[in-house]
């Protein structure tokens, strides 16, 4: 009953802020989507308490004749996505505090209807399901970013959807394929997550390596993994702030949690197979995103390039498919949600303070704002993963199993920590150090909106990092039960 | 077949309106009627008086009685979005005509002998042929007309020479007797049996509008008018579909190592050729013509996957539902938009999410369908033919269609934007009536409610 209030939470949520008008919307937004919130962390203390309770799961016949079902749970894997989603939506709910959208109740009701697909695609353990929320969650983010976006936004956002789509339909196609290969034994072809591991692990090398390549290029555009990448930077730069947020910090996961829940344990064979070329164009991203970033003149689209390079360690460490490579994306990818989020209010905060973007307008803030110029170094010590903050713990993992995977592979992956401190050290010395220029003149205190949402990400960049233990249990388990389904 | 009776009689009723002067009240008679079909669909179901009627000529069996009520459901909302067509001159006719071809229409959904095929097409055209045509001071109406009668003539005598081979070899008209003649010779047939079949083939992949036999199709939807296009593509192709269906499942099931590939060919050119063609056009009829085309590729594909002994037939029944009722929308939307703006092109789409939210939000959620996007029917219905295609040896087929879909998002797509994200210079609000809001409004629902539940339509069979 409990997983059923999360999915079903958003979507009445998004429902009622249709009928609000103007300033009302983002409040009823945002309480809607902190009783989300509330329910998930009730959901994770039930978890902690008791992982088999009842509550938990959710089991509807839905198309009888197919093996169709309604079929929703909370594991160890899910519970750490939900958290994240729960977790983010509210943050990214109140960062657009300070900007005035036209006709805000559709744009909210399309950020509430979206946290509902998102919860769906992380707790499904029906494939076609999966499918379904999969696609759901990407037409709210497609009229988000078509209606509220910059300009040439009509282009982007089609190149975005289609791309996405282009790889969702291959997806399809392995998952019916699985499906018509499940219940060999018992004669019921069936859905659930199971039987289509089961199915999965019956076929031989070459089916598997086609289901392997199908379903890949769905989650590869989502990430995107090298050389999907090419829909992303400019749709992040072109989306509103909230919808860049949610679709780098929660709708990239869709592709990363994908890949270890509905990927891994169904083709074992083509994964050993397959999975170096998948870890190779993974470290060709981290470096070829890496050095662009580290060249570009636009702080958002920096963060987008930074963005996947990061990806391509998570994508690296779960194709190694050791456990402790999924334990550390799975770590990093909620570190990478935060601190990102992070990173965006700070570009959107910067946007509206000064009008800029561009790296060589901006300099001097942090003798303006030396609240914002702390606030802001925490959330980039975060993304650069100094230790101690929340993102140390996931990359350590993340270059430790791809070393162990490959040496040369660890050593490459290993640029990214370089890599990563040449282009967020640089940007940050760029917009908050050295001379005061002409655009930091007016850059005055934050909004309490904002600095709101500022706290509330240093302080979980700072507590994670200092105690993550109940995040990488959580991980660990949820590795665990991944590393079971691969043998 | 009461159905069936019915639709025929209020056809003459139509034409004794002119004379004894009732035309004010044949419009709800009509509709009245075809709700009274509909229902009279639901005595005769399951009923074990399903033998063949008329010396085997007829059967309205279980399959032929659900595309009946496909044809009668979607009729029923094509005669509320017509209303003004049954208002100026020709009104009885208009009235008879169209329910003459329904007539036709149900009558492919149940022949059961090869004679009535013929008849069934027949009916089913000729009157089409006058409506395409029907708005006479207009070039392209006439064009229309003129081009659908001498390609729709030309298909039908490749029908009647199909048919004629086909008795040749087994002596028989009666689907029955053919099929167990098939079973009999055990693969011993003339070539000219085959023969046959290949140009049945041909000639029905005319009627439904699959390349290569398609070349009408984009002219005549374009010039007749626009309701008389809806019709085309929802009725009639439903009908065909049925039709099409009936002939190579049921009878030329056993020989579909002759058509299979001929057809995989068929729908091939079809998805690629319509979609390619889709993407460049301007005039939003013409697109969804070209698009009708496409999704003649997907409903092949269904008959072609030769699932037994539901999959196939569910299928296309769902396809079919799916298909004409976002249709209905999609032309609703265009109708109206079109008379107010006095023009077809997706230009005059521009800034409608502004001007009238609703229409806007009809529309999209119909072009999702279209484009095959969850949770609306046309995603189901395309995953249906996926499923029931993977378990063959066409599976070539589908990365084809994946293809083919991501093109038809470009153009359905288009539609969106010039919605939402285009301006409109003119000030002028979109007027609609309010019959048509309502149509709108329940199509939409269908969409979503078959999508969501499609259980309910997949399950009938099996």
């Amino acid at each position: 009953m409990l997983v059923g209030l999360l999915i079903f939470v958003p979507l009445i949520a998004s429902l009622l802020v249709l009928f609000t008008k103007g300033k009302a919307s983002r409040t009823a937004a945002l309480g809607l989507s902190i009783i989300e919130l509330v329910i998930a962390a009730v959901v994770f203390f039930q978890f902690k308490h008791n992982p088999d309770n009842a509550a938990l799961t959710l089991n509807y016949s839905w198309i009888e004749s197919m093996g169709i079902h309604f079929s929703v749970s909370i594991n160890a894997l899910s519970l750490l996505m939900v958290l994240l989603t729960a977790f983010l939506t509210p943050l990214i709910i109140l960062s657009s505090f300070n900007t005035e959208y036209e006709n805000p109740h559709s744009f909210y009701s399309l950020i509430l209807f979206m946290q509902m697909a998102l919860v769906g695609v992380f707790t499904t353990n029906d494939g076609f399901l999966f499918y379904i929320f999969w696609e759901l969650a990407l037409i709210p983010i497609y009229f988000i970013c078509l209606l509220w976006g910059g300009e040439n936004r009509g282009r982007i956002t089609f190149k975005f959807f289609v791309y996405t789509l282009f790889g969702s339909l291959f997806m399809l196609i392995g998952l019916v394929y699985l499906y018509n290969h499940t219940g060999i034994d018992t004669g019921i072809k069936s859905w659930a997550v199971n039987d289509l591991y089961v199915a999965g692990k019956s076929l031989s090398l070459n089916q598997q390596s086609f289901v392997f390549w199908a379903i890949f290029l769905a989650f590869a555009v989502k990430m995107p993994v090298f050389p999907l990448h090419t829909w992303q930077p400019d749709t992040y730069v072109n989306a509103p702030t909230q919808g860049t947020m949610l679709l780098s910090g929660i709708m990239l996961k869709m592709g990363t949690f994908g890949a270890i829940k509905w990927l891994l344990p169904i083709t074992p064979l083509a994964l050993e197979r397959w999975g170096y070329l998948v870890i190779a164009l993974s470290i060709i991203g981290i470096i070829y995103a890496s050095c662009i970033a580290i060249v570009q003149k636009d702080y958002k689209r920096l963060i987008a390039y930074s963005s996947i390079a990061h990806v391509g360690l998570i994508s690296a460490g779960i194709f190694t498919a050791n456990q402790q490579g999924i334990q550390g994306s799975l770590v990093q990818m909620l570190a990478h949600g935060v601190n990102v989020v992070g990173l965006f209010l700070i570009a959107d905060i910067l946007m509206r303070h000064t009008g800029t973007r561009e790296l060589n307008k901006l300099g001097g803030i942090r003798n303006m704002n030396g609240n914002f110029a702390v606030l802001f170094l925490i959330i980039m010590m975060g993304a650069v993963a100094l230790p101690l903050t929340n993102g140390f713990i996931g990359e350590f993992l993340l270059i430790n199993s791809v070393f162990q995977y490959h040496a040369i592979a660890g050593a490459f992956a290993g640029l990214t920590i370089i890599l990563g401190a040449v282009y967020m050290l640089r940007s940050y010395q760029a917009i908050m150090l050295g001379e005061r220029h002409d655009s930091a003149v007016a850059f005055g205190s934050l909004a309490s909106s904002d600095k709101w949402a500022l706290y509330i990400i240093c302080a979980t960049v700072i507590v994670l990092g200092v105690y993550p233990k109940p995040i990488s249990d959580l991980a660990e388990e949820g590795a665990k039960l991944i590393i079971m389904n691969l043998k | 077949m009461k159905g069936l009776f019915i639709i025929a009689a209020l056809g003459i009723l139509a034409m004794l309106a002119e004379i004894f002067k009732f035309k004010k009240v044949l419009y709800p008679l009509v509709l009245v009627g075809i709700l009274g079909a509909y229902a009279a669909n639901f005595t005769e179901w399951n009923n074990t008086l399903n033998i063949p009627a008329f010396s085997n000529m007829i059967m309205f069996d279980n399959v032929a009685l659900v595309f009946s009520g496909v044809i009668l459901i979607t009729a029923f909302f094509w005669f509320i979005l017509a209303n003004d067509y049954f208002e100026h001159d020709h009104i009885t006719d208009h009235f008879a005509l169209v329910l003459f071809s329904l007539v036709g229409a149900l009558m492919l959904t149940s022949f059961s002998n090869m004679t009535t095929l013929f008849l069934g097409v027949e009916i089913l055209s000729i009157p089409m042929y006058v409506l395409a045509a029907s708005q006479k001071r207009l070039v392209v109406s006439n064009e229309a007309g003129f081009k659908y009668l001498i390609m729709g003539s030309f298909a039908s005598g490749f029908l009647l020479f199909g048919i004629a081979l086909i008795y040749g070899a087994t002596g028989s008209f009666d689907l029955m007797e053919i099929r167990s003649y098939i079973t009999q010779s055990n693969g011993n047939m003339p070539a000219f049996f085959y023969a046959g079949v290949v140009v049945i083939l041909a000639a029905m992949s005319f009627k439904v509008s699959a390349a290569p036999f398609h070349f009408w199709a984009p002219d005549v939807y374009e010039g007749s008018p626009t309701v008389i296009t809806t019709l085309m593509i929802t009725i009639v192709k439903t009908a065909a579909f049925a039709a099409f269906m009936h002939l190579f499942l049921v009878v030329f099931g056993k020989v579909n190592d002759v058509w299979g590939m001929v057809l995989a060919c068929i729908i091939a050119l079809s998805l690629v050729i319509s979609n390619v063609t889709a993407a460049t056009q301007t005039n939003v009829k013409r697109l969804l013509a070209y698009s009708s085309i496409s999704h003649a590729a997907f409903m092949l594909m269904a008959i072609l996957a030769n699932s037994r002994p539901w999959g196939s037939i569910n299928s296309v029944l769902y396809y079919t539902l799916a298909y004409s009722i976002s249709s209905i929308t999609a032309f609703t939307v265009l109708y109206n938009v079109a008379k107010n703006k006095n023009s077809e092109e997706i230009s005059a789409f521009n800034g409608l999410g502004k001007k009238h939210p609703l229409m806007a939000l009809c529309m999209v959620i119909a072009l999702f369908s279209l484009a095959g996007i969850p949770v609306t029917a046309g995603f189901f219905a395309k995953y249906y033919v996926f499923s029931v295609l993977v378990g063959t040896t066409y599976k070539w087929l589908m990365v084809i269609a994946i293809l083919a879909s991501l093109v038809g998002v470009y153009y359905y797509f288009k539609i969106i934007i010039a919605m939402y994200f285009k301006h409109d210079e003119s000030h002028e609000p979109i007027k609609i009536e309010f019959s048509h809001v309502l149509l709108m409004i329940i199509t939409t629902l269908i969409t979503l409610a078959i999508g969501i539940v499609p259980g309910y339509i997949v399950e009938i069979f099996g």
